[in-house]
Order: structure tokens, then sequence, then C-alpha cells
């Protein structure tokens, strides 16, 4: 089979630090980690591999000539192939120009039975560039799913819901977006990482992917940053008021649901 | 500048499941009427719903605030499907031109608005937690509650695009994102976070039945089962809710009291040390350096006086909430929302008050 993963590298959110006096983001030292949705998509791929032997798995991914050493990582964990699409025209992409970028890049590695991809990458929180690919590759796609198997020519998805779950069933290709419950990636090995920094990793411009350089980049984006800012860092805490407990926690509540925190 | 003013009014997808609204349905409705007020003129809050005999939402999104209801029936719609859900709406966006469609930032949002985004070539924000259209309304978040510098904001700006305020990088950072060039403006909105308005029953509003052109193999996707199911155990570091008891809980039952506190606001249990020394709870409920380090969104720390190292392990949760009966305890001093009382009394009082976000 030839399976697809689409990957991000993202800054490692959880150390990310803001300057108190500029208010930014200190970016100095925060290392860049494959995204964490991703290394689930890329696990569910080499199990299907696993599964059925002489599969090839490619991962591909968009951004800065950085971005290979993921994508090194990726093959240490078995990646077969590695496609890195960089070019300055493709700087600023918002989802709608990213998912023409990727599906573009799909498009040039050709065939395909199956693109795993992570729900979402941890920096942007969206979530949309998995369905968006799906939608400009007029493929169908299951969201959010925590269990992937293959019977014949379809695949069986369960996907997760906040009251519960679906299971679904759909013909290949297709695109699946998985979640952490979906399985354990599995680390890097010595042969791989040495697969890895061997192997070529192929890097493909626009021109390469052919796409239409009126629908990438910062330029054509439908969506634009109009201002990044953080939030007031915390006051001092509040005693909540009230002379009985009813009183302390309804002044408690209607608080917590004025500062819109609930 | 292109001239968008063929798309008009301001639309919700009135999500519903098994012929029942989502909370964020109201809540969208709440919103999407402030936000066609602040455009003014005779802008519209108009809900979508899409279903199968779901007649009878009709009137209850009236007595919430829709000055219209677009009603998309077919045996089809029934349970939602990307395909099915993404080729009616798109159909009627193309017809109907509104000027901002918004959407819950459900399982089921974030399935849909992307897919239909990506074929109407329109620009989608994100798990937004505000919008705004007016700008004087805009400039005073920022100046309350960021560091948002104001340059280039003129309070007197009467341009009615709408501004997307969303969380980025960990809810580290904020940022506005506006549509510019493309119509409709979307977003998808974070459940919870906006107000629905108050109920005026026997509200009447415009009811509009679109024809809508499904067919079965339009459906790719084929649905073997749905199953509802209680809110799976969700681990202490996933979470965004902790609920953790200690000493002040008395004895091991206290933990009953804790575990219903936690059901209700669809948060998880966790424990000091203390009581886990006990035997009150076990050791895999442990917050602080020696159990979990946790970062939840609100940690409700309930009879727990505070120690160093238990503190440790949960000091960067975002709003930390101390029910304590000793107001100089270290945890009532560290809190966000300090509660003198006793936790037996408060923590009822709270669950009383605290709504969820549930389909029946």
């Amino acid at each position: 089979m030839k399976l697809v993963v689409c990957v991000k590298q993202v800054p490692n959110t959880n150390v990310i630090q803001i300057n108190p006096e500029t208010g930014t983001l200190i970016r100095e030292g925060v290392p860049s980690i494959l995204n964490p949705d991703d290394a689930n998509a890329l696990e569910e791929a080499l199990k299907v591999k696993d599964a059925n032997p002489g599969s090839i798995v490619t991962v591909i991914t968009m951004g800065p000539p950085q971005a290979k050493e993921m994508l090194q990582e990726c093959i240490a964990m078995g990646a077969d192939d590695a496609i890195l699409l960089s070019d300055r025209a493709l700087g600023g992409s918002d989802t709608w120009a990213t998912s023409n970028a990727v599906a573009a890049g799909i498009r040039k590695i050709g065939d395909y039975d199956m693109i795993f991809a992570g729900r979402q990458a941890i920096d942007g929180d969206t979530a949309q560039v998995g369905p968006q690919i799906a939608e400009k590759l007029g493929v169908p796609q299951i969201t959010y799913a925590k269990e992937f198997t293959i019977e014949g020519d379809c695949v069986i998805v369960k996907r997760a819901l906040e009251d519960g779950y679906e299971r679904l069933k759909v013909k290949m290709p297709c695109v699946v977006t998985a979640i952490k419950e979906l399985n354990t990636p599995r680390y890097m090995t010595i042969r791989g990482i040495l697969k890895g920094a061997k192997q070529e990793i192929k890097v493909w411009s626009a021109d390469d992917i052919g796409v239409d350089k009126e629908t990438v980049g910062l330029k054509a984006s439908p969506t634009n940053v109009f201002k990044s800012f953080t939030p007031k860092p915390k006051g001092a805490g509040i005693t909540v008021e009230g002379d009985t407990p009813k009183e302390k926690a309804a002044n408690f509540v209607a608080d917590l649901k004025a500062k819109h925190i609930i | 500048m292109k001239d968008f003013s063929e798309y008009k009014n301001v639309w919700v997808f009135a999500e519903q499941r098994r012929g029942k609204l989502m909370n964020v349905a109201y809540e969208l409705v709440g919103r999407g009427k402030g936000l066609a007020e602040e455009i003014g003129g005779d802008t519209k809050i108009c809900a979508v719903l899409i279903g199968n005999k779901v007649d009878h939402l009709v009137d209850e999104l009236y007595e919430y605030g829709a000055d219209v209801v677009y009603v998309l029936q077919d045996e089809l719609l029934e349970q939602y499907t990307t395909d099915a859900y993404a080729k009616v709406m798109t159909d009627a966006i193309n017809e109907y031109k509104p000027e901002i469609v918004i959407y819950g930032a459900t399982h089921i949002g974030r399935d849909l608005a992307p897919r239909i985004a990506a074929r109407l070539n329109t620009g989608l924000t994100a798990d937004c937690t505000r919008l705004d259209v007016n700008v004087a309304n805009y400039i005073d978040y920022l100046e309350t509650y960021t560091t948002a510098s104001l340059t280039g904001l003129d309070r007197n700006d009467d341009s009615k695009g709408l501004k997307q305020t969303r969380p980025a990088f960990g809810g580290n950072l904020m940022a506005t994102i506006v549509t510019p060039n493309t119509r409709p403006q979307m977003s998808t909105v974070r459940p919870g976070v906006m107000d629905k308005r108050e109920r005026i029953p026997g509200a009447k509003g415009e009811r509009i039945d679109v024809k809508v052109s499904i067919k079965k193999e339009d459906i790719n996707v084929e649905i073997l089962e749905v199953v509802k199911a209680a809110k799976e155990m969700v681990s202490l570091t996933d979470a965004t809710i902790i609920c953790s008891g200690g000493r002040g809980l008395g004895d091991a039952s206290g933990f009953e009291l804790i575990r219903a506190f936690a059901d209700k606001v669809g948060g998880v249990v966790g424990a000091s040390r203390a009581a886990v020394d006990a035997g009150w709870i076990e050791q895999s409920h442990q917050v602080g350096q020696t159990g979990t380090t946790v970062k939840p969104h609100i940690y409700f720390a309930c009879g727990i006086s505070g120690a160093i190292q238990h503190l440790a392990g949960m000091q960067t949760s975002d709003i930390i909430v101390a029910i304590n009966k000793d107001p100089d305890c270290p945890m009532m001093h560290l809190a966000d929302y300090a509660i003198e009382g006793d936790l037996k009394k408060v923590i009822p009082e709270i669950m009383a008050l605290w709504d969820v976000e549930e389909a029946e």
C-alpha cells in the first residue's frame, strides 16, 4: 500500500515562556519537535506497513529548511521517504493556502491509498489543514480517529465525539486525522537514525509541485493576523465575598462566567 | 476593496444531536445576535438547523434570539456526515450569501467548517474565544485584558469587519484574525465561552425551509454505529479541570463529594499527598512533586493547605480555586479565587450552579 503522512514541525509549547517585559514569546532555546498528533498519524501508517510488507510510507511537510531534521526523525521511526515543501512563495500561508500547497505536493507524489494527518498542531491548534487537504484532493475524511482498521478496500474508524464515539466505514483513499488515543508512537531505532542521516530529503519548491502561486503564501491567504498580543499577567487573587456558602458559590460562579472562564 | 454588499446577515450553525440542540448553539445565537446589532441596519441573526424531523427545535431557536431559522431537513441528514452536511450547508451559503457564519468548535463543527471553507475558498478562524465587529468594544477589550498596543486603532472607525480573537501556542499568546478579502467570514467558537440570551418564551421569528439536494451517492462514509457514552476517564495531565481533595476532607468518604464534583464540572479527581498517605484514595490521583505535575485550566484545591511539594505540582494551573476553612493557609494565598468556608457546604452550592454541555 502507498501511505502518505502529513506532518508539521512545531515549537514545544510546553516549554514556551513569555518575556514579562515585552510580552512576547521567548523563542531562543525552545526545541522544535514533531507535532504530537502527527507522531500518532505516522505510527498508524507504520503499523499498516508492518501488517502489509512492501508498503511505502511517505511523510510530507511544509516549512523552512530546518524542518529536514524532523523529517529525518520520521525516517528514523520507519518512514521510507520524506518530502519538504519549502519555498519563500509558500511562507505565511494560512490553513487554506497551506492545504493548497500540501494537496499539490501529494498530487505530485501520485498514487496513494491512504493519507494520515494529526488532528491538529500544538502551535496553532486549528485542526483545519487535514480536512482542507481532503477537500482539495476530493477524497472523504474522518477526523478524531481513535481506532483504525483496514477491511478489504475500506477503512473502519472509531471517531471520538465529546459524548461518545461513532464507528465509520469509508472506501480508500481517504484522509484520517489521528488523536493521541489512536496509538503509542514507536521510538526511533539506531538503524533508522543512521538511515535518516544518510537519506536525501527531497525538497520541492512551489514550481516543482505546480501549484498556482495565486493560491499560496501570505498574500493569497484569506485570513490575516490583525494583531497578536499576550493576556495581562495574572493579578493577585480575590477573596470571594459572601455571608453564606450559597452566596459565595454564586459570586464565584458568576465571576467565572463574566470572565468567560466557563 | 471588493464589493461585498450582496452578503448580508449573521448565520450560526445550530448543531443538534439526536434531536436536541447543543448548548453551544444557544451561545452562538446569543453572540451572533450581538454581532448583528453591531453591524446594524437590517442585519439579522439566522440559525441554520440541519437534520431530520427537527421541527420542534425551531421555536427554541426563536426563543433564544434567532430572527430567522433556515431549516434543512432530509432523511439523509438524520445523522451527521461530513459529506452531506458540507454539501447542503455550502449550497445554502451560496444561495443566501451570509456575511458571517459561525460554528461551535465541537468535534462536529471542527470537522465540518474547514471542509466548507475550503469549498467556498474563504477564510476560517479556529476555536475563537471572542468575536467583535464594533471597533470601540474591541479596543476596550484589548485595554482591559491584554498587553496589546493600540496603535493604528481608532475608536471612531465604523468598519464592519469581523475581528476573531483566539489563543495560540497553548494559550501563551493571543491573536486577532480578520478575513478582509473573501466572504463569508467564518469562525468556529469554543463552547462555553459566549453568553446565551435569556429565553423569551413564545418569541417568534421567520422560518425558511431550504430545499436540499442530497443523494445517497453523495455520502462516502457509512455510519456503522453511534455510541453515546459517559466521558471516558481522562488522565490528570490531560485534564482541563481538576478537583483535588486533601486532609480537610476529614476522611475517605470526603472523596465521594470530590468525585461527584468532578463529574459535574467535567473534571478529574486529584489528591494531596496527605490524603493519599492517609489511605483515602489511590496514589495514581496524587498531584505534586512526588505525584503528577499538572497544568489544567481550572484547579480546585478542596481542603488542601498547600504544602510546598503539592504547590510545585500545580502552581502553573491557569486558574486556582481554593476552598478552605483556613483563610491564611498557603493555598488560599496562591489562589486566584479563595473561598473561605466548609467545603462540604460550598462544593454542593457550586455544583448546583454549574452548567454542563451535554447532548442527551
